[in-house]
């Protein structure tokens, strides 16, 4: 091991952690926090727009920010953070310098030049092409090009990791197998690793397009490749908050996974299967055909979204099992009334899980069937499905985690507490009901990236029914939720980092914030059921989803026949 | 060792599963299954299924047939800009050109009867959202998408676009009359 002034122990934890790697871990999330600022700012300009008696921005400026929302939310903020889970999950829970922090420097200038270049070039005006940015229609060179440095820049951090794991291997910092929370994380990277390379495939040419060197991109071409890198990026963000929730119920509780086995080949899954499920993007396209979707999201997804189920089982099931184990044995739901609801890690995490699994999931899955996608594709449903998934699943989960952060990585003690309870909730509640009501919106008809529902302008008329005005209020309503409660967590998160009790370096925060770990689980649950209660919610959820699945079958049966 | 832990046990691939996690698999993978059987089965019995049916085209190759079309069929005009109306054979080819910023020509169909719809863009990518069926297709200059549609409601229909396609992207609507 490195000399040892190199590192330091977490007081409170008994992470070690190294100090270049450290560094690169705040500079890495701080970047992504401020990307947050930003998209959440667009956000906000996006959900007033479109309530309709709001109807805030004038059009141009609706296109710019919806463009500008996309970009820095679903791809600057969350890759700036993955990078630092990615650093945290090698060099920090291994115990090993982190290889070539050098490097990890010029990622993240890499990273940091690309978000900015391609911020000021939608700034601009010329580059309102939505985050798809599908051709033919063109954006600014700057666009593209600042979209490639920063890949260049993460696809630089993945290799970081992978070099860490080797370190730690050759150095033997770790016993056994790596963890299951860095396995996780293994998962993310080498998704990571395929998503940038196909987005280099799709972006390059783009750019050379651009600046004229190429004649032509065609529009088909550009779709199946982009969503090569749309759909597994997004993969990317469900590996890394699914290990995230498995640290979280590993420090929370102590809990150990029921079985490793089973938890770890869910992973594996995702790796081998969801990169052909960009096929469920382009189930309505031209040029492709039946066999090739119905082959691609089926055995391709649902293997993976078999995966999913899998790890919603095995996380609360870890945490039930735990929970019962330190003797909250009573009932089916013991373990889960007592759990610390008021601690914003625990309760950002729990809510991530089931909003990412009632809604984002089940809508995922429906709309991903090949006949269904017809009676929702491009509305507002999509975007109500992936609330669900990447503002509730994933950026809910990075929340939860960088509240355990605050202490343990960056030293300092958060401020405001009472408020910080309830920051998970009011933000839950808000992306929950914009998922709900642009999903409720969707299936009346309204489109996605629309600045007027009403069509004021427009040479012919059509009128939406009343109620899909309606949910788009409530949908404006929501978002107002959704940005305080995003708000507050940045609030918190800033002005911890600036206000916050500095804690010394051996300095103990006085209640624990790490669990004693468990040893087995035996003598726990009800008969033989070792996680009654999370066998009863799993149920549960499957009854939902299998109800709502078939009632959008007979949706489908009601309109024009199409052969 | 928990979750996070660096002292691992080497042997976790012997330990058994938990009888919890087999049930919930099994469910899983039956679920699975139904599903992947449930979009064959569609093409078999439902009447909702794209026949995937598609060409390359050029923009000016695909606008001629349109042309072609309304020139023959044209039965009134709406609308201040006098769109033209089409009121095409039954069975036949019916060609809807998507550009910026309009769908071109609108179309007068006959419920219950079947017709060939094309639809291409000229320019940019475009999305035909029929409403209120609700029913939506991608389309994508270039490229020549063939749907038989057989109405099955009457009345004035309106064809949104949604797919962003630039400032004018919101103004975008077409109309489909469907006549008992
Ligand atoms: C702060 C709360 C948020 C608000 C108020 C908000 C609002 C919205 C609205 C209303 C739309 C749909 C607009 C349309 O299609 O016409 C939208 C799109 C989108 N949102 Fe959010 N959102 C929020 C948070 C997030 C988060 C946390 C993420 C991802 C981590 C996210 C990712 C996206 C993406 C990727 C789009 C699609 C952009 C596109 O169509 O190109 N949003 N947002
Ligand atoms: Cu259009
Ligand atoms: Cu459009």
């Amino acid at each position: 091991m490195a000399t040892n002034n190199n590192f330091r122990t977490c007081p409170d934890t008994g992470l070690q952690f190294h100090r270049p790697a450290e560094t690169l871990m705040k500079v890495n999330a701080v970047a992504g926090v401020v990307c947050m600022l930003i998209g959440g700012i667009m956000g906000l300009g996006v959900g007033l727009t479109r309530w309709p008696a709001v109807h805030f921005l004038p059009a141009d400026a609706f296109y710019l920010a919806l463009t500008s929302h996309g970009i820095n939310i679903l791809i600057f903020w969350l890759i700036f953070f993955e990078v630092a889970v990615l650093y945290f999950c090698s060099s920090t829970l291994l115990r090993c310098r982190l290889a070539t922090p050098r490097w990890g420097w010029a990622s993240f200038a890499l990273m940091v030049i690309g978000a900015v270049m391609n911020n000021v070039a939608v700034l601009q005006g010329r580059s309102s092409v939505m985050m798809t940015s599908y051709a033919p229609m063109s954006a600014d060179p700057m666009f593209y090009l600042g979209l490639i440095l920063f890949a260049v820049g993460a696809l630089i951090a993945c290799f970081i990791f992978l070099g860490t794991l080797v370190i730690a291997k050759a150095e033997k910092t770790y016993e056994g197998s790596i963890s299951l929370v860095t396995f996780g994380a293994l998962t993310a990277a080498i998704i990571a690793i395929f998503t940038i390379a196909s987005g280099a495939i799709i972006l390059i040419p783009t750019f050379l397009w651009s600046i004229g060197y190429i004649n032509s991109i065609d529009g088909l071409m550009y779709r199946v490749i982009w969503w090569a890198m749309g759909h597994s990026s997004q993969q990317i963000n469900v590996a890394a908050h699914i290990a995230v929730w498995y640290a979280i119920v590993g420090v929370a509780f102590g809990a150990k996974p029921l079985s490793e086995k089973v938890s770890r080949f869910a992973f594996l899954l995702y790796i081998l299967f969801l990169q052909l499920a960009s096929a469920h993007h382009l189930l309505v396209d031209p040029g492709i055909s039946s066999e090739w979707k119905i082959f691609n999201t089926s055995y391709a997804m649902y293997l993976a979204v078999m995966a999913s189920m899998i790890h919603g089982l095995t996380v609360p099931g870890a945490m039930e099992a735990a929970q019962r184990k330190r003797g909250l044995n009573k009932g089916l739901f013991e373990w889960l009334r007592k759990a610390p609801w008021g601690n914003p890690t625990f309760s950002a995490t729990i809510l991530s899980l089931v909003i990412f699994g009632f809604l984002g999931g089940i809508s995922g899955v429906m709309m991903g069937t090949e006949q269904l996608n017809l009676i929702i594709h491009n509305t507002l449903y999509v975007p109500g499905h992936f609330h669900a998934t990447v503002a509730a699943g994933t950026t809910l989960a990075f929340m939860g985690l960088t509240y355990w952060l605050l202490p343990v990585l960056f030293r300092r003690k958060l401020i405001l507490p009472g408020l910080a309870k309830w920051q998970p909730y009011l933000f839950g509640l808000g992306v929950t009901g914009m998922s709900l009501f642009m999903m409720a919106a969707g299936t009346l008809g309204v489109p996605r990236r629309h600045w007027d529902m009403s069509f004021s302008g427009a040479a012919l008329q059509h009128d939406f029914p009343a109620t899909a005005f309606t949910m788009m209020a409530l949908n404006g309503m929501s978002a107002v939720l959704a940005v305080v409660g995003g708000g507050l967590f940045i609030l918190l998160v800033v002005g911890s980092l600036l206000l916050g009790k500095k804690l010394g370096e051996d300095e103990k925060l006085p209640e624990a914030i790490i669990a004693e770990p468990v040893s087995d689980y035996h003598g726990i649950g009800i008969g033989r059921v070792s996680i009654p209660g999370t066998l009863t919610l799993a149920l549960i959820f499957l009854t939902v989803f299998v109800l709502y699945y078939f009632v959008n079958w007979k949706y489908l049966g009601q309109t024009w026949g199409l052969s | 060792m928990t979750t996070y832990s660096t002292t691992g046990k080497t042997n976790w691939w012997k330990e058994p599963i938990e009888s919890v996690e087999l049930i919930w698999i099994g469910l899983v993978v039956v679920w699975g299954l139904i599903m992947t059987f449930m979009m064959p089965y569609w093409h078999v019995v439902g009447k909702q299924n794209l026949s995937n049916e598609s060409y390359k085209t050029k923009p000016e190759v695909y606008l001629k047939k349109a042309e072609a079309m309304v020139s023959e069929h044209t039965v009134r005009t709406i609308g201040q800009q006098e769109l033209p109306v089409v009121a095409p054979p039954v069975g036949s080819d019916v060609y809807l050109v998507a550009r910026l910023w309009e769908w071109w020509p609108a179309l007068e169909l006959k419920k219950g009867q079947s017709y060939r719809l094309h639809l291409s863009s000229l320019d940019w990518q475009h999305g035909f959202s029929l409403q209120p069926e609700n029913i939506n297709l991608q389309i994508v200059p270039g490229y020549e998408t063939v749907v038989t549609i057989t109405p099955t409601t009457s009345g004035e229909l309106s064809v949104v676009c949604n797919e962003y396609c630039g400032i004018g992207h919101h103004n975008m609507i077409g109309k489909i009359f469907v006549t008992e």
